[in-house]
């Protein structure tokens, strides 16, 4: 009798345990957990108001830290004409996808009556989502909460999300809105600015990083940036210094203000620190999404190929370049003749305009395309175009995008500010990034190719997999004026009429050898091609690369001239 | 970018010239100018702290000119070879920007 007492009653618990156990996979905290033991003896009625209280509860507790700075800093910010961290976040991931985690995380920071100060999230919101549906990790500093300042525990949530990007192979978005390191944390704000560039470093040539500046970015903050893939920039919302004009002024007496030091425009054309350049944040937010379509999401893996579509030929690709070797055209022409849809995301648009580089895509598949601008500079190779290019083609290897260089530039540009610019040391990385990339490299030569800068653009001798030609190229040591001049150096100078003769040379030497002809009798062209035939030629070399296997020897790293 | 005609310039790279486009970086390049020894530049911008010598004066080479107070750090400028101070350009307490004439030396002439 007593044991059959026991045996019920043990029933009775065990359902009631298999019953808690249920509903602790749904709600797993401790708080919960506790809460549970404590009520076991219950009914249930009771049991399921008191989980919707502690609901209700959660969402207030979220609604509160979901206002960020409140209500009068959200209004300042909207002031300023930016969006709030959320919004942003929103706006650029698909609808109903993005999930928060880290919402309830806190600062330690006791001095400075800091102990008294509750900042919803620390200051960034973190997260991931999808962008097109594919995943992704983000996180956006939100300058409503004490400016967006770093503090421990917000670099904490920012390095928490990028170690997480890395394991599960996803790109990884940062935001940054932020006034700078929390002055009141003291060095813990600089450790935590250093654990980000250290995975920022980690993350290299693993998952793309993409970097928004849409607001602030000063002092040590804008090292994550410029060691990340892609920087993006709006008009008057971005800016982006290592020391400010206040500091500038004081120290140095040079007065001038934030937009002209480091805004948008400065750091999309002078300095080269902003890849992509937008006049408002809905506009970067498209340039994102358009950018995540076009590249692949890890070095795992390749792009996301689509349909593949003939070029609307906007333009008789046969028509667009002068035969004048000095006259000028827009080399993006020729790119969208080639690309499917004629579509081109380009890259650093207005810095260093003599070379283009950007994606498009080529039976479906994604390309990266390097070309000389002749409409800018001529096209020359300098300091910045080699900077430019090398940066690039680097990123192409690391993930697995073959590359499609257009030449046509009369060589290097001449000049002491770039001697002593180091040039040499500039030009030299473009040598380096071609000859160590192992993704299919294919050249097309449209018209001049002379000097050092044929070898530097992707020649046979760097390991080009396909070199083609079109028949007006002129492929030659140095332009024919140049090169008849010292050739030709005596006769000119015996000459009756120096300037006949040296018409008469020059004429010779472009006969004999400014053709893809003398090239391509040493093998150094593989066909000499009319541009008609290039888009079908470009589509099967990059059919017969699709295995290709290029080995470099074993070593940790190489060392580049950067 | 293509709805204006744009406005080709030459370009002269080595002994040809091209049309193109300039760029406004280029535009804004610095042309060389190349330095006289008897032009004493600042080197970096900063401070007049404190001034050593007079014009006319005859000056040896290693002397201390002036003190150029930049980034938190006493620079002393010294006379780079001997000669004569021709002009001054600098006094105490005045904050010079980066290539500076401070300054000039004329050489002497009972050599």
């Amino acid at each position: 009798m007593a044991n059959s007492l026991v045996f019920l009653v043990e029933t009775k618990l065990l359902k009631l345990h298999t019953f808690a156990i249920k509903v602790l996979l749904l709600l797993p905290t401790l708080e919960q957990f506790n809460w549970l033991l404590r009520t076991l003896s219950l009914i249930k009625y009771k049991f399921f108001m008191t989980l919707k209280k502690n609901i209700l509860a959660l969402r207030q507790k979220k609604a509160i830290v979901e206002k960020g700075g409140g209500d009068k800093a959200i209004e300042k910010q909207v002031a300023m004409g930016k969006m709030t961290a959320r919004d942003r976040i929103l706006a650029l991931l698909d609808v109903d996808s993005f999930h928060e985690y880290d919402l309830f995380v806190e600062h330690e920071e006791r001095n400075f009556g800091m102990a008294s100060k509750e900042l919803a999230g620390d200051g960034v919101i973190t997260g991931t989502g999808t962008i097109n549906g594919a995943p992704i990790c983000i996180y956006a500093q939100d300058f409503t909460v004490m400016g967006g300042s770093l503090g421990l525990k917000h670099a904490r949530k920012i390095t928490k999300i990028m170690d997480h990007a890395l394991r599960m192979k996803v790109p990884c978005i940062g935001i940054n809105d932020s006034g700078g390191a929390r002055i009141q944390e003291g060095i813990s704000a600089l450790a935590g600015y250093g654990e980000i560039f250290y995975r920022n470093t980690m993350s290299s040539g693993v998952i793309p990083q993409i970097s928004v500046i849409l607001g602030p970015c000063a002092g040590g903050a804008v090292y994550s940036p410029a060691l990340t893939d892609f920087v993006f920039v709006v008009e008057n919302i971005s800016k982006m210094f290592i020391t400010g004009p206040n500091v500038i002024e004081t120290v140095l007496g040079e007065k001038i203000s934030q937009e002209d030091l480091g805004g948008a425009r400065v750091h999309a054309e002078i300095t080269g620190n902003a890849h992509f350049y937008a006049l408002s944040e809905m506009e970067c937010f498209d340039q994102i999404k358009e950018l995540i379509s076009l590249i692949p999401h890890s070095n795992q893996q390749k792009a996301v190929s689509v349909e593949p579509k003939e070029p609307k030929s906007l333009k008789n690709i046969e028509n667009i370049i002068p035969a004048d070797p000095k006259q000028p055209y827009d080399v993006r022409e020729v790119i969208h003749a080639l690309t499917d849809d004629s579509k081109f995301l380009e890259i650093h648009e207005l810095w260093a305009a003599n070379i283009v580089i950007g994606f498009g895509r080529l039976n479906g598949e994604t390309i990266g395309f390097v070309a000389n601008q002749p409409m800018y500079l001529a096209g020359v190779l300098d300091c910045d175009a080699s900077d430019k290019a090398a940066r690039f083609i680097l990123y192409c290897d690391a993930f697995n995008i073959p590359i499609v260089t257009l030449e046509d530039m009369p060589g290097y540009l001449p000049g002491v500010d770039q001697e002593h610019a180091g040039v040499i040391r500039h030009g030299a990385k473009m040598l380096y990034a071609y000859s160590e990339a192992t993704v299919p490299k294919i050249t097309v030569i449209l018209r001049k190719a002379y000097g050092g800068g044929y070898i530097a653009m992707n020649s046979r001798h760097l390991g080009a997999d396909f070199m083609f030609a079109w028949p007006g190229a002129e492929i030659a040591v140095m332009g024919p004026e140049g090169a008849a001049n010292i050739i030709f150096r005596k006769e000119i100078m015996e000459a009756e009429d120096e300037d006949a003769m040296r018409q008469q040379k020059v004429q010779e030497y472009i006969e004999k050898f400014a053709n893809p002809f003398v090239a391509a009798s040493k093998g150094y062209i593989d066909a000499v091609i009319e541009p008609s035939e290039t888009r079908e030629l470009l589509l099967h070399a990059l059919e017969v690369s699709k295995n290709k296997d290029d080995h470099r020897p074993a070593k940790k790293h190489g060392i580049p001239p950067f | 970018m293509q709805t204006e005609k744009p406005e080709y310039v030459d370009f002269a790279v080595t002994a040809r010239k091209y049309k193109t486009l300039l760029t406004k970086k280029y535009k804004n390049r610095k042309q060389w100018v190349n330095p006289s020894p008897y032009d004493i530049q600042s080197i970096i911008p900063g401070t007049i702290l404190s001034v050593f010598v007079k014009e006319g004066d005859v000056v040896e080479e290693g002397a201390p000119l002036l003190i150029l107070e930049a980034m938190k750090m006493q620079n002393r400028i010294e006379m780079p070879f001997t000669a004569r101070i021709k002009k001054i350009y600098v006094e105490v307490g005045v904050r010079i920007p980066r290539e500076t004439l401070m300054i000039e030396l004329e050489a002497l002439d009972n050599e």
